[in-house]
């Protein structure tokens, strides 16, 4: 019953799921499990700058992006060796573009993270909108246009490795290693930084604590997951463009954070999962009604959890803490 | 508590989606429609749902197609390429459409063929005029004219009948549509023996182009060329009124839509663009179509968008009709079989790209009215 | 040279309502140290309620000094209201809230509000009404100055006199002063301080409500989302000049009209909005404090 705290177990756990929605529901509710998994990925990253850290970004949009336009060309335009290494190339690819969107977000927050509040807010907005308009102004990258007919993931037979099953499992591990990663991070010294930069930076800046060091950090792990993130969006949609990274879409994650509780995991999880499938639920609504809700009803949702419950849905616990009988006979620590 | 305020919602939320979601037939034909109903270009896509609305209307009222009725599913992409993609990837696979028609913006198109290509689900457009739309594969057709040949229909015009020997190009640099045209005209203009003056760009949705405009304004063109959509299009022609700019403006199908005038008033009046079809046609297959238009419409006159609609529905139920067993695999080998179609916008022929070739029409912008002025044939 | 001098006209032009806008941004950051995104969406619906009014009333295609005057109070009038309701009902509850709180809570505002605008009013572009026509005033070298042109500057400049007349020589403005510095010690001593933000609120989204007519004018197309571009340039032109500054304001404004319409005619369209966050980020970390603005330490 110790299996939850354990990755590789977990994993399998997982897997097992995933198995099952393999066989039993349709192409649409796959395709949205997926998005969920990405989603979350994206709302745990987040968590960590926003919610741990107390620093807070609006450009978390654009590392996705980066992410995604390299797992893009990347998928396109290299290939090496047979087909049979094929998955290891996609994993290449998603590794590469988290790579590559944590060099940029330490490009961006070097110079930024000097900054506090608002200020800081404003110029990861406009870092992620700088991003957004040079993709969209590069040529080779499909400019305006996108990229189309990025590759899917690859399918192994039609039974079971089918084209979601892979894209499962690769979502699956990108998840179990984000996930497990923050959550050992802020279990250790690092950890323990991060959060004392949230909650007095002079204090911890005086108690010896390098508090730059911690917030650049903090950033660059996040904008990594991020870019991971957006390669494995990138594979899933087949198509990228600029516009599918503005300003909306760091909007979106902050929502996820800020309505699961900033500093939660679990709340994160819950709320990715919440904000992904809302919309597709609101869309049916829409097929009666005819308007498109679902902006409104997001933004109206992050106006009164700002007023009336600011700590959002889960504050500052975590799932186990609310429902005890989930640590499944374990104390806590 | 607002834990089971949440819950309770996430349940009532699911069981209304699930309800309205129940609704399936299985004796009717399922045709998917993608199309810009809101957004910066929302008169393409309503227009041409029209078109593909009446003419469904029609195959049904007199029995559908081999006795099926036809089900039409629309869904807005708003004007946004990515959207375009995911909507029709939901129409592939969650509502399971035999065939789609879409998208007029060839930027959106392009977004989206690759999915259809990838399901092999037939999908036609009916007025994406940039030639890498039907490239995308075998199953992408389209039903109008391509853009080398309107870049070529718009150089002839402005060389030989209007007989203007500079030119300065306004393009929309993030609209492929735009860029290529843009591109053609260039290089078929430099050919005929005039000489581009200034190509400056501008962004869809910018509001001030004044900064352009001087620039154009210092280099006196005979004619500025604008292969832009309608929205730019009348702001430019109110702002270069203003700086003092008397050429007129000549531009593409980008600028079919009613509400031209109502933004660009007088301004845009005494210019030109090149279209697919014009209402003021003599055919009377085309005066019936405008006159049952009318008719449904409310006394709306029929834009090319809306006949392009029109005809591209009716080539996909012809095409239909024609099968023994209706699967999308047959309704993309019987598209490409068109030939002679006689459509609202002339005879259509599918030809070896997936392409129709078919002539242009250059009109004059008069008020509401759009004055025919002359036909180009290929 | 003539080239050059439109450019300057219509780079200044420009500037200016980016100018108008960013006074509100500047009044409200002053007071509260808070960034109200919602301010580029008060100023869409000011637009939109001009819009409506003149459809109602018939005033469509009956230019005139009339029409200007009914439309300015229509959009005045909308605008305050609905920055009073903002304020009352979105920022006044995060008053004592940590910073972050009311940042998120103005973003989730200012989407409301576009989104609303987009059910309401459909997301199609509109066609404003036609207010006044537009004249020639005068000439510099050949190059003519339209009465629109004037107006706009005309306006800003104004309203920067009145703002600065009005925060350093009126007993509200040392109120509105007083309550920036130290808002509970301020109410201590007898300042009604929901009074004074409530004013200020009125006055930055009057400001608004102006600038959507004059931008109506010049540009006369509307849609919800048109707030966005022009609200963040507007405030890049606030922090250029130094948030928190009146003059600033202006001078940021003039400054990044300029930017933008010579970096459009000899360099590229494609680079216009990607110099409004250039600038930003320049500012930011280079000289956080504005060009007019002053930097404060922050003390434990």
């Amino acid at each position: 019953m110790k299996w939850f705290k354990n990755p590789i177990l977990s994993l399998i756990a997982m897997l097992i799921v995933g198995l099952i929605f393999n066989f039993s529901v349709n192409a649409y509710i796959q395709i949205t499990i997926l998005f969920i998994m990405v989603n979350c990925i994206l709302a745990l990253s987040l968590n960590l700058v926003n919610g741990l850290t107390g620093q807070f970004s609006l450009g978390h949009a654009g590392f996705m992006a980066v992410g995604a336009y390299f797992a893009a060309y990347a998928g396109l335009n290299w290939s090496f060796g047979s087909p049979s290494l094929l998955a290891f190339q996609f994993f290449l690819y998603t590794l590469g573009g988290g790579i590559l969107a944590a060099i940029c977000g330490y490009l961006v927050g070097l110079p930024s993270l000097r900054l506090k509040g608002d200020y800081l807010a404003i110029v990861t907005l406009g870092f992620g909108e700088i991003i957004r308009v040079t993709l969209l102004n590069i040529d080779t990258l499909g400019g305006a246009r996108g990229i189309s007919g990025i590759p899917s993931f690859p399918e192994y037979d039609p039974v079971i490795f089918t084209s979601f099953f892979t894209s499962y499992i690769f979502a699956s591990i990108w998840l179990i290693i984000c996930f497990f990663f923050l959550w050992r991070i802020m279990q250790s010294q690092n950890g323990r930084a991060f959060l004392s930069v949230r909650e007095d930076e002079i204090a911890a800046e005086a108690l010896g604590v390098n508090t730059t060091k911690a917030k650049v950090r903090s950033f660059v792990i996040s904008s990594f997951f991020a870019g991971v993130a957006g390669a494995l969006y990138a594979h899933l949609t087949n198509y990228i463009s600029p516009s599918s990274f503005t300003f909306l879409q760091s909007v979106n994650v902050v929502i996820m954070v800020v309505l699961g509780g900033m500093g939660s995991f679990s709340g994160a999880i819950l709320a990715a999962a919440f904000v992904t499938i809302a919309p597709e639920l609101l869309r049916s609504l829409q097929a009666v009604t005819g308007v498109d809700l679902r902006m409104v009803i997001f933004s109206l949702c992050l106006i009164l959890i700002m007023i009336f419950r600011p700590k959002g849905l889960m504050g500052e616990k975590e799932l186990t803490d609310v429902f005890p009988w989930l640590r499944l006979g374990r104390k806590k620590a | 508590m607002k834990r089971n305020i949440f819950a309770g919602a996430l349940t009532i939320l699911t069981a209304i989606s699930l309800m309205t979601s129940c609704t399936k037939k299985t004796d009717e034909l399922v045709i998917g429609e993608y199309g810009s109903l809101t957004g910066n270009d929302a008169t393409f896509g309503q227009s041409t749902h029209k078109g593909i609305q009446m003419a469904i209307d029609e195959i049904n009222a007199a029995g559908g197609i081999k006795g099926k009725k036809i089900k039409l599913i629309t869904y807005d992409d708003q004007g946004k390429p990515d959207e375009a993609a995911s909507v029709v990837k939901r129409l592939i696979t969650q509502d399971k459409v035999i065939a789609i028609i879409g998208e007029v913006a060839s930027g959106r198109t392009m977004a989206a063929a690759p999915i259809a290509q990838q399901y092999k689900i037939p999908m036609i457009s009916p007025s994406s005029t940039n030639p890498e739309v039907t490239k995308k594969g075998d199953y992408i057709f389209r039903i109008c004219f391509i853009d080398p040949f309107q870049g070529y229909v718009a150089a002839k015009f402005a060389t030989e009948n209007l007989k203007f020997k500079k030119a300065a190009i306004l393009r929309d640099i993030k609209n492929d549509y735009s860029v290529g045209l843009a591109d053609v005209f260039a290089a078929e203009f430099k050919k005929m023996g005039g000489t581009i003056v200034l190509d400056q760009s501008y962004q869809g949705n910018d509001l001030d182009f004044n900064a352009q405009l001087t620039q154009v304004k210092s280099k006196n063109p005979d004619v500025i060329f604008v292969p832009g959509y309608y929205t730019e299009v009348g702001l430019i022609a109110l702002q270069a009124r203003k700086l003092g700019i008397n050429a007129p403006l000549l531009g593409g199908d980008g600028w079919d839509s009613d509400k031209l005038n109502e933004i660009g008033k007088e301004a845009i009046n005494g210019s030109y663009f090149s279209n697919h079809y014009t209402s003021e046609s003599t055919d009377p297959v085309v005066q019936d179509f405008i006159k049952r238009f009318k008719e449904k419409y409310s006394g709306e006159v029929a834009d090319g968008l809306a006949a392009l609609g029109y005809d591209a529905m009716k080539i996909l139920a012809q095409s239909i009709e024609r099968l023994t067993e209706v699967t999308p695999e047959n309704i993309k080998n019987e598209i490409a079989k068109t030939t002679d179609f006689p459509g609202v916008t002339g005879k259509i022929t599918i030809n070896g790209e997936r392409n129709a070739v078919k002539s242009a029409v250059i009109v004059q912008v008069d008020n509401e009215k759009r004055k025919y002025i002359t036909t180009v044939n290929p | 040279m003539q080239d050059l001098i439109q450019h300057i006209i219509n780079g200044v032009s420009l500037g200016s309502i980016y100018a108008l806008i960013a006074l509100g941004y500047t009044m409200v950051y002053g007071i509260l140290q808070m960034i109200n995104f919602a301010h580029s969406d008060v100023y869409m619906v000011g637009a939109f309620a001009a819009y409506f009014v003149a459809r109602w009333f018939g005033l469509n295609n009956s230019p005139g000094v009339g029409t200007l005057i009914t439309l300015l109070i229509v959009s005045i009038a909308a605008c305050s209201l609905l920055g009073l309701a903002i304020e009352r009902f979105a920022y006044r509850p995060l008053r004592r809230a940590p910073k972050l709180n009311i940042l998120i809570t103005a973003i989730g505002v200012s989407l409301f509000l576009q989104f609303s605008g987009q059910l309401i009013f459909g997301a199609d572009p509109k066609v404003f009404p036609n207010v006044i026509e537009d004249a020639t005033l005068f000439y510099i070298m050949e190059v003519p100055v339209k009465s629109f042109d004037i107006a706009i500057l005309g306006v800003s400049v104004c309203a920067m006199a009145i703002l600065h007349y009005l925060i350093y020589y009126t007993k509200l403005g040392m109120a509105m002063r007083a309550v920036s510095v130290n808002g509970p010690v301020a109410s201590m001593l007898g300042v009604n301080v929901n009074r004074v933000i409530g004013f200020t609120f009125v006055v930055g989204s009057s400001l608004a409500g102006i600038g959507s007519i004059l931008v109506g004018m010049k540009y006369p197309k509307i849609e919800p989302l048109m707030g966005t571009m022009i609200g963040l340039k507007a405030f890049v032109a606030a922090v250029l000049g130094g948030i928190g500054s009146v003059p600033g304001a202006v001078l940021g404004g003039v400054i990044m009209g300029l930017s933008e319409e010579m970096v459009v005619a000899y360099l590229s369209s494609t680079y216009r909005d990607a110099l409004a966050f250039g600038i930003l980020i320049v500012i930011l970390i280079f000289r956080p404090a504005g060009l007019l603005g002053k930097y404060t330490i922050e003390k434990v």
